[in-house]
């Protein structure tokens, strides 16, 4: 594609792949999955990038405790992220309001933007994995 | 044009394997390619051979198998949301392989679209 | 480019058509499919939301999930254009990526 970042010195394939969520943890099993493929992903050198929104938000909050729920908690799972050279994580404003939550509750160092900015961010992505 | 296929649902609870296999056949129609098209999630359901729907409906598993065997298409079944859910190699429709999470970011890299079907 | 964005949930029991027109573009695509295309029809409490989102976006919906569920093209509202599956492929060929909003 014409608008593919071309890859420095070399002619492989470089894409922005951008994983957006926006389904709350442990209710259901997606935002686990979901950071499964993130993982798997950042071995492939691709311009990658992570978006929390709606109940995605949640995924961030610190403190999550699973014993009681009897399931494991892969909230520290986010924090290794930059391990992965995973860094750009952003966090959509109206989400974090709607939800009385702000950049402080959530465990990970965050960019946060509003609706307007973070949907040209989305628009100029070439793959767009959601869960 | 080349398209990616995620599926992650499995089948007969929600319409997303439906609509994606729907897909599948126009865009195959219209001359299109598809590069893969991968199980994740409860999708990886969709594979499971001993499917048995009754005999008025339809088996969406042998719907896949079939455009899969006409269309030489690749069929990629998650294996660590496949090994959650037991779907393993000896209970695998006809066209559907296991393999890793690799297939999915390939065939986003590979393909010119990828179109999600989830829930 | 415009973005094609595709939401199959109706607006009528949840928010997720509300965080698609939230955060897309005007120019994008909107498609609405399996539960979202009752958020296409007249007469319901979400069309005036669509009619309004359609001033800028290009809104669709499918209409095998339409006839399915017992509408025709002709309770759609005006400004929202109903296509088939082969609609579809042409739309995502069409754009530069599909974002789902599942």
């Amino acid at each position: 594609m014409s608008d593919t970042q071309a890859n420095e010195g070399g002619d492989r394939k470089v894409k922005r792949f951008m994983f957006v969520n926006r389904k709350a943890p442990y209710g259901t099993i997606y935002a686990l999955e979901a950071l499964e493929v993130v993982l798997i992903g950042a071995a492939f050198d691709q311009d990658v990038s992570l978006v929390f929104a709606d109940d995605g938000v949640y995924q961030l909050k610190k403190g999550q405790q699973t014993k009681g729920i009897g399931q494991k908690n892969f909230s520290p799972t986010y924090r290794a992220l930059e391990d992965y050279d995973i860094e750009k994580l952003y966090v959509e404003r109206e989400s974090l309001q709607a939800r009385g939550l702000s950049p402080d509750d959530l465990l990970v160092p965050v960019r946060v933007l509003g609706s307007a900015e973070l949907s040209v961010l989305m628009d100029e992505q070439d793959v767009l994995l959601s869960f | 044009m080349k398209f990616g296929i995620l599926v992650n649902e499995g089948p007969y609870q929600h319409q997303a394997s439906d609509s994606a296999y729907q897909f599948a056949v126009a865009a195959l129609a219209k001359g299109h390619q598809i590069y893969r098209v991968f199980f994740y999630n409860d999708g990886v359901n969709n594979a499971n051979k001993l499917t048995e729907p009754p005999q008025d409906d339809r088996n969406i598993t042998r719907q896949w198998s079939t455009l899969a065997a006409e269309h030489r298409l690749d069929m990629v079944v998650c294996v660590a949301a496949g090994l959650r859910r037991g779907i393993k190699a000896e209970i695998l429709a006809p066209g559907f392989n296991i393999s890793g999470l690799g297939q999915l970011i390939q065939a986003g890299i590979e393909a010119d679209r990828l179109v999600v079907f989830g829930d | 480019m415009a973005v094609l964005h595709t939401t199959n949930k109706s607006p009528l029991q949840t928010r997720d058509l509300e965080s698609c027109l939230r955060l897309t573009r005007p120019g994008s695509g909107i498609l609405l499919m399996e539960d979202a295309v009752y958020g296409a029809l007249r007469s319901t409490e979400a069309s005036a939301r669509l009619a309004q989102a359609a001033k800028d976006r290009r809104i669709y919906v499918l209409g095998p999930d339409l006839a399915a569920r017992g509408f025709t093209p002709e309770e759609v509202i005006d400004e929202v254009e109903v296509v088939d599956y082969g609609g579809f492929v042409d739309l995502v060929a069409e754009h530069h990526h599909v974002q789902a909003w599942v």
